[in-house]
């Protein structure tokens, strides 16, 4: 007798293939590619196995790992300007009692413009013959010169920073706002009541009751920004001479242009740690932060 | 010595006034429970006392000092609020000495204060605990302890019992007694609970509507109401109130023509014709036999039982009075059967008469 199929796997089956489909084989055709000289212009050579040769290129390369470096640079300094205005913003929009809906809606604006957009917006702010900024500083007289902002290295990278903080800041707030609406009242009255002034009230009561919600968005923003490609592609294109290089463009360009898909992937994956890694640290904070307040793991 | 003092305090919601012009004394030391039922303005007026709502209008002060324009860490008050405001970040510990940690007091003196609080109330054991691991009992010592370590002019508690099940609620109410004996500060406490501010209060305030209706000892609140809303707020059961007429004979004229004389405290304050209303507690109304004492005037009624509460040493009876429900007490209780006719005397110099347009006590 044939044996049945079970009911659980039939049911399931749907779903297995879709994640196949969609997950799974992406994954491991990736995986496997990493450990092949493939390149997408010869199709053949994805079929020659080279072990670990990938890797050992990429371990030894400078660029990737400038790139690497400039990309942990990125991050840190993004989020932590983001986490600070947002912050104040979140602040100063709480104490706000009318039209706070409206202004909450406007907060939200930065963010529904698509980030290539964005992208070309402050390649045009930032031009140093026709640029706003450059405009304005001359008028003003604080310059005559004008200041490449797209074209020196660190000002450029200023520049990149300074478009992901623009149209990403309101994530912080949004995040930070909606916890503080759901600080309960009590504890912050009782501060006043014991002596705190509003800045010791904020420092030791509002502040551990926010950074669930601190870590919750840090981890959400440390993966978005860890994987910027869109603005950087767009104003620099990673230039010049690779001082605005960040992964994503690395491997976009070792990928697509250079059609090295074989060790692009690769450094996907060495990359991915990266992101793994600052996840695991927030959530390591989001769960520590959340114990603080008797919340549970 | 630190008195309070409210003087035509007023507080307004936008064109909405909850509070109409309250005047207040409160003496050093006193223990004085501001009790009314919800919305009544009790918690605003505390909460204008602690500096956390604006005063509107009129002048508070605390010791002498006028402090309407201090915010609340300037007015050296403690307040323990009904969900405690625990700190829940903090341990018990911290959350004990926050307060002087914030003042910046030396090491030693904090530890030292901390833990005489501690003692005080028994929180030995869960002083590393952080409130989410305390039960509501636990955690409402905490927040008096907190109170404590800060040693006020005044203490203020906001309804700190309400969230307590009715038997921990009996114990804490002991314990806060005691904290009051023994550290003798001002307390000003809030609560909807007339059993809880007969208990506790040296002095009573009633509040409706944001106006105060009596202001009193316990005794002098139930035993001399001022007016219908006092009688039935203070005291369980409510009192019964019947509706009658005075008539030209010196009786009140009750349903079915149930005539009951004017009781003699209010018989130069009524005349002939007057709508009015009795009021008498079930402690007044007892069957015959069943009474503690029964002296002064006495009036004979023969009442019908519909229902009985056997409480133990006690039994409520929901009696008929001329189509009214009363509720009467029978001490050294029997076993009533609903319908069963019984005598009872109501003791008349205990009966108030009420004007019933006006709600006012007619009394000399």
């Amino acid at each position: 007798m044939r044996r049945r199929i079970p009911e659980w796997f039939v049911l399931l089956l749907p779903a297995f293939i879709v994640i196949a489909a969609v997950v799974l084989i992406p994954l491991i055709f990736s995986l496997y590619s990493s450990f092949t000289p493939y390149k997408l212009t010869r199709p053949s050579t994805l079929w020659r196995w080279i072990g670990t040769a990938n890797y050992e290129k990429i371990l030894t390369d400078v660029k990737f790992w400038s790139a690497f470096g400039r990309t942990i640079l990125f991050l840190t300094i993004a989020l932590n300007v983001e986490l600070l205005l947002g912050l104040l913003i979140a602040l100063m929009v709480n104490k706000v009692t009318w039209g706070q809906r409206t202004l909450r809606t406007i907060l939200m604006f930065p963010m529904m413009f698509s980030p290539i957009l964005v992208g070309f917006q402050f390649k045009f702010i930032f031009n140093d013959n026709i640029g706003l900024v450059n405009n304005a500083l001359q008028s003003l007289g604080v310059s005559n010169a004008a200041l490449p902002w797209l074209v020196d290295g660190n000002l450029a990278m200023f520049s990149i920073i300074f478009a992901e903080v623009w149209m990403s800041t309101s994530v912080f707030a949004i995040l930070i706002l909606a916890g503080l609406f759901a600080i309960p009242q009590d504890p912050l009255e009782a501060a006043k009541v014991d002596g705190c002034t509003p800045w010791q009230t904020f420092r030791h009561i509002t502040l551990p009751f926010l950074m669930p919600f601190i870590f919750i968005a840090m981890t959400i923003r440390s993966l978005d920004v860890a994987r910027a490609y869109d603005i950087v592609q767009i104003m620099t294109g990673g230039g010049p001479a690779g001082r605005t290089e960040l992964l994503w463009t690395l491997m976009s360009r070792t990928g697509y242009v250079d059609a090295r898909m074989g060790l692009a992937n690769a450094m996907g994956y060495v990359s991915i740690l990266l992101s793994i890694a600052f996840t695991v640290y927030f959530f390591k904070k989001l769960s520590a932060a959340r114990a603080e307040l008797g919340m549970g793991g | 010595m630190t008195e309070v003092t409210l003087s035509n305090v007023v507080k307004r919601y936008g064109k909405q006034q909850a509070v109409h012009g309250i005047d207040l004394d409160i003496q050093d030391g006193e223990f004085l429970v501001l009790v009314g039922p919800s919305g009544c303005g009790k918690s605003t007026t505390l909460r204008m006392i602690a500096g956390l709502e604006d005063i509107s209008d009129g002048e508070i002060s605390i010791g002498n000092r006028v402090v309407n324009d201090l915010p609340p860490r300037e007015r050296n008050i403690s307040m323990v609020f009904q969900n405690y405001a625990l700190y829940p970040h903090m341990t018990v510990r911290e959350n004990l000495g926050f307060t002087l940690q914030i003042a910046k007091q030396p090491e030693a003196q904090i530890t030292r204060a901390v833990n005489e609080a501690a003692g005080i109330l028994g929180l030995d054991e869960l002083m590393d605990r952080k409130p989410a691991e305390l039960s509501g009992g636990q955690r409402q010592r905490v927040a008096m302890g907190r109170a404590i370590v800060r040693q006020p002019d005044v203490f203020l508690f906001d309804e700190p019992l309400s969230n307590l099940d009715a038997k921990l609620r009996t114990q804490m109410r002991v314990e806060i007694k005691k904290l009051h004996q023994r550290v003798g500060n001002t307390i000003i406490y809030v609560t909807h609970d007339q059993v809880e501010a007969m208990t506790l209060a040296d002095r009573i305030v009633l509040m409706r509507d944001g106006h105060i209706v009596q202001v009193g000892t316990p005794l002098e609140l139930f035993n001399t109401p001022v007016n219908t809303f006092a009688a039935t707020f203070i005291g369980s059961p409510p009192m019964n109130l019947a509706d009658g007429v005075v008539s030209d004979a010196g009786t009140i004229v009750l349903r079915d023509s149930l005539t009951i004389p004017v009781p003699k405290s209010a018989r130069a304050h009524v005349k002939p014709g007057q709508k009015v209303q009795l009021g008498f507690r079930a402690d007044n109304l007892m069957p015959v036999g069943h009474a503690v004492e029964e002296k002064g005037e006495l009036v004979d009624l023969e009442l019908t039982v519909a229902l009985t509460e056997p409480l133990g040493t006690e039994t409520l009876l929901f009696a008929d009075l001329a189509g009214l429900e009363v509720q009467a007490k029978m001490l050294n209780p029997r076993p009533v059967q609903p319908g069963e006719k019984l005598a009872f005397h109501l003791m008349l110099d205990k009966t108030h008469v009420f004007d019933a347009a006006s709600g006012v006590a007619l009394r000399g």
